[in-house]
């Protein structure tokens, strides 16, 4: 009887020891992660969430040279819903999203796949996909610029040798808008491609053994096997190009002129953002419409997070 | 212990690393071995040989300023210097505008120099007077001119000579110039006769003065682009697109019209002395005084150096500035023919720099020169002219329509 006690005490006296050893053991843990963490997560802080929290603060206020501003309300956000160029940039932005997103994953998972299979020089094939990717924007808008030009292009020469008179794809308002799309799907598909063939790689090889038992034929596989399983990668890689495609940019910055005569049937929201904060220094108008863009964004993700339940297979 | 001293390590030296970086910042902006650096900021790529030896020349005098340039293309500059000046980043030393200077001074980003320039007895008679006006701000002066430009009517000889026209002079009006347009205008070889273009220096600014028009009324309060003078003018400008005798718009902004005249495909448009160094590469082109309206006129504008108020180098950056607007730096820059120098009696050398243009044409204009209006709003007032005028160039909508829509903008921002 004496001796359970004391083993008991033993045991429980080495639990204690144990515990407090994976307690300190686990408090030096986070100590290290912490501060291993510290400088991306002070970087995020300070470069992300705190402008997010100070653009928030700036949309109720009015901006004067250099710096001063007043609060003046909710002014902005009064503005917003009467200003027509913006309503025009949401309609060129979602044509711009509507288009893009859906052909530019459509073309990837087709190279994707076809670069999955065992083909010759497949490698420089996806190096040549994935080129446009490491290009920076600014030099692929100068080049397209170039190839789209009416009177000395490319595309118009090419187009003049079978005798059409080409469009003047970067001027003309009913066509600029489809130009840019285009070279953004076209850039857009590397980096995507990429996505699904690691996407692809992932799926394991015995659904296709037992596919290929069963008698099941390429197209057969590729709907029943491959798109269900590559569903998560589709999914984050159409969460990615939404919000890519929301904020885009720099192509139409570099590829439409300011004075340019397409400008306001291309102008995106974020375009429109530079303009009102960099060149009209109209920030605070400028702070709302980067609040009321996140808010569409915030919104689309989370629709897309509940409907991914109805199409997305986890493994 | 080995890792603790490994991490430690690890994180001395990285600490050690930032503040390496930050240390070399400042060295950078400050003192370097008893040498002062100052920043230089201006905007035109053209000038930096210009700009180069006039350091050099600068150095000679004062071997411990150091001067670093910063060159910002023009599209940016004023961008890059409203975020600089909110934090206080400006280059000590930078160019400034006309359409800027009242902003700047107001804001109190830029230093006045009157006082300077009195104790230092720096002259201020040697530069035109229209300059110093547009430079003194509530009777201070906050600019020392730099350069001056107007606008000449280039054409390329090589298309009057085939056509048989005689080259443009003074003589020349607006149905001149429209007329000639119409002659030298050959679809054929894909030659316009002439490029209206959409720019209010150097082009519908003055042909609304020409009609005997204003841009902003004298008490500062109105624009005049919805006045029956200015319509008339603007139309006169778009007449050339609608009668096919100029690239339209849209050809203008997918190849600059700039480029288009200097590889022959159009045969006459206005440009200032800026492009000196462009246009003399081909030996067709030449210069002539822009065509006269009712009366003569031809928007003036030039340069200046400022001082920025966030410098640490007041002195230094004083001594650079006097030194920029010198007689030494203006025959540089006239010597190299890329701008006309603001300092009196300079012109001449900047003339004869690429003797066969006729570079007079410029220097004439000055005499019946009107200076680029510059209110506290000009920036945003600029940008509602390109906003609303490219649609009336683009024939969207009518000019009456895009005068009253860009007077009514253009009034508001000036009510503010």
């Amino acid at each position: 009887m004496k001796e359970v006690p004391l083993q008991t005490e033993v045991k429980s006296a080495k639990r204690i020891k144990v515990s407090s050893l994976a307690k300190t053991r686990k408090r030096s843990d986070y100590f290290w992660a912490y501060l291993m963490i510290a400088p991306t997560m002070l970087g995020l802080f300070i470069f992300y969430l705190w402008p997010i929290v100070q653009n928030f603060y700036f949309s109720f206020t009015e901006w004067g040279a250099f710096g001063q501003y007043e609060w003046t309300g909710l002014d902005n956000y009064k503005r917003l819903l009467e200003d027509a160029t913006l309503v025009q940039a949401f309609k060129n932005t979602i044509i711009y999203i509507i288009l893009t997103v859906p052909i530019g994953i459509y073309l990837s998972i087709i190279v994707a796949v076809l670069l999955n299979q065992n083909i010759k020089g497949k490698s420089i094939y996806r190096t040549l996909f994935f080129l446009p990717v490491i290009t920076m924007p600014a030099a692929i808008a100068m080049v397209w610029k170039w190839l789209y030009n009416a009177d000395y292009g490319m595309l118009n020469y090419l187009l003049s040798l079978v005798g059409i008179k080409g469009p003047q794809w970067v001027s003309d308002p009913n066509i600029a808008l489809y130009s840019i799309i285009a070279v953004a799907i076209w850039s857009g598909i590397g980096y995507n491609m990429v996505i699904f063939l690691s996407g692809l790689q992932g799926i394991p090889k015995m659904y296709y053994e037992a596919a290929e038992i069963d008698g099941a034929g390429p197209v057969t596989v590729f709907f029943k096997i491959t798109l269900p399983l590559l569903s998560p990668v589709i999914f984050f890689v159409t969460i990615m190009s939404l919000i890519g495609a929301f904020q885009v940019f720099d192509l139409i910055f570099m590829m439409i002129g300011k004075s340019s005569t397409a400008l306001e049937s291309t102008q995106s929201i974020v375009y429109l953002f530079y303009q009102h904060a960099f060149v009209l220094n109209d920030k605070g108008y400028a702070a709302a419409i980067a609040v009321l863009l996140l808010a569409v964004i915030l919104i689309i993700t989370s629709i897309q997070m509940v409907l991914q339940k109805k199409w997305v297979h986890y493994d | 212990m080995k890792k603790w001293i490994i991490m430690l390590l690890t994180v001395v030296f990285g600490v050690l690393s930032l503040t390496g970086c930050s240390d070399s910042d400042t060295a950078s902006s400050g003192e370097k071995d008893g040498k002062v650096e100052i920043t230089y900021g201006f905007w035109d790529k053209k000038q930096v040989p210009a700009i180069e030896e006039i350091i050099k020349l600068f150095n000679e005098k004062y071997p411990d300023i150091e001067v670093k340039t910063e060159i910002t293309p023009y599209g940016q500059y004023f961008q890059k210097l409203e975020t600089a000046a909110t934090g206080g980043a400006l280059p000590d030393v930078l160019w400034m505008n006309g359409a800027h200077v009242v902003q700047y001074a107001e804001g109190k980003v830029i230093l006045p120099l009157s006082e300077m320039a009195e104790k230092d007895n720096y002259s201020l008679d040697n530069y035109p007077e229209s300059l110093i006006d547009l430079y003194t701000v509530d009777g201070d002066i906050y600019g020392i001119p730099k350069d001056y430009d107007t606008t000449g009517l280039w054409y390329n000889k090589k298309i009057f000579d085939e056509a048989g026209v005689s080259y443009p002079d003074e003589t020349w009006d607006w149905e001149k110039l429209k007329e000639v347009a119409k002659q030298l205008t050959d679809e054929e070889k894909g030659i316009w006769g002439y490029a209206a273009l959409m720019g209010n220096q150097g082009g519908y600014y003055d042909f609304i003065w020409q009609n005997g028009g204003y841009i902003i009324s004298e008490d500062g309060k109105s624009v005049g682009f919805d006045k029956p003078e200015a319509i008339e003018a603007l139309e006169y400008n778009v007449s050339f697109i609608k009668e096919g005798l100029s690239p339209t718009q849209a050809q203008m902004t997918e190849t600059a019209a700039s480029e288009l005249f200097s590889s022959g495909k159009i045969a006459m448009m206005f440009d200032g002395p800026w492009m000196v160094p462009e246009y003399k590469k081909n030996p067709d082109l030449n210069v002539a005084v822009v065509p006269q309206g009712k009366k003569r006129a031809v928007s003036i504008h030039g340069l200046s150096n400022v001082i920025s108020s966030n410098t640490n180098h007041k002195e230094e950056a004083w001594k650079f500035v006097q030194f920029l607007g010198s007689k030494e730096a203006a025959e540089v820059f006239a010597k190299t023919g890329t701008v006309i120098p603001a300092y009196d009696g300079t012109q001449d050398a900047w003339k004869e720099s690429v003797p066969n243009l006729n570079l007079q044409a410029f220097i004439d204009g000055a005499d019946y020169s009107v200076p680029l209006p510059s209110v506290k709003n000009t920036g945003e007032i600029w940008q509602y002219e390109t906003d609303v005028l490219k649609k009336a160039w683009s024939e969207e909508i009518s000019i009456e329509e895009a005068a009253e829509e860009l007077a009514k903008k253009a009034n508001e921002a000036l009510a503010k």
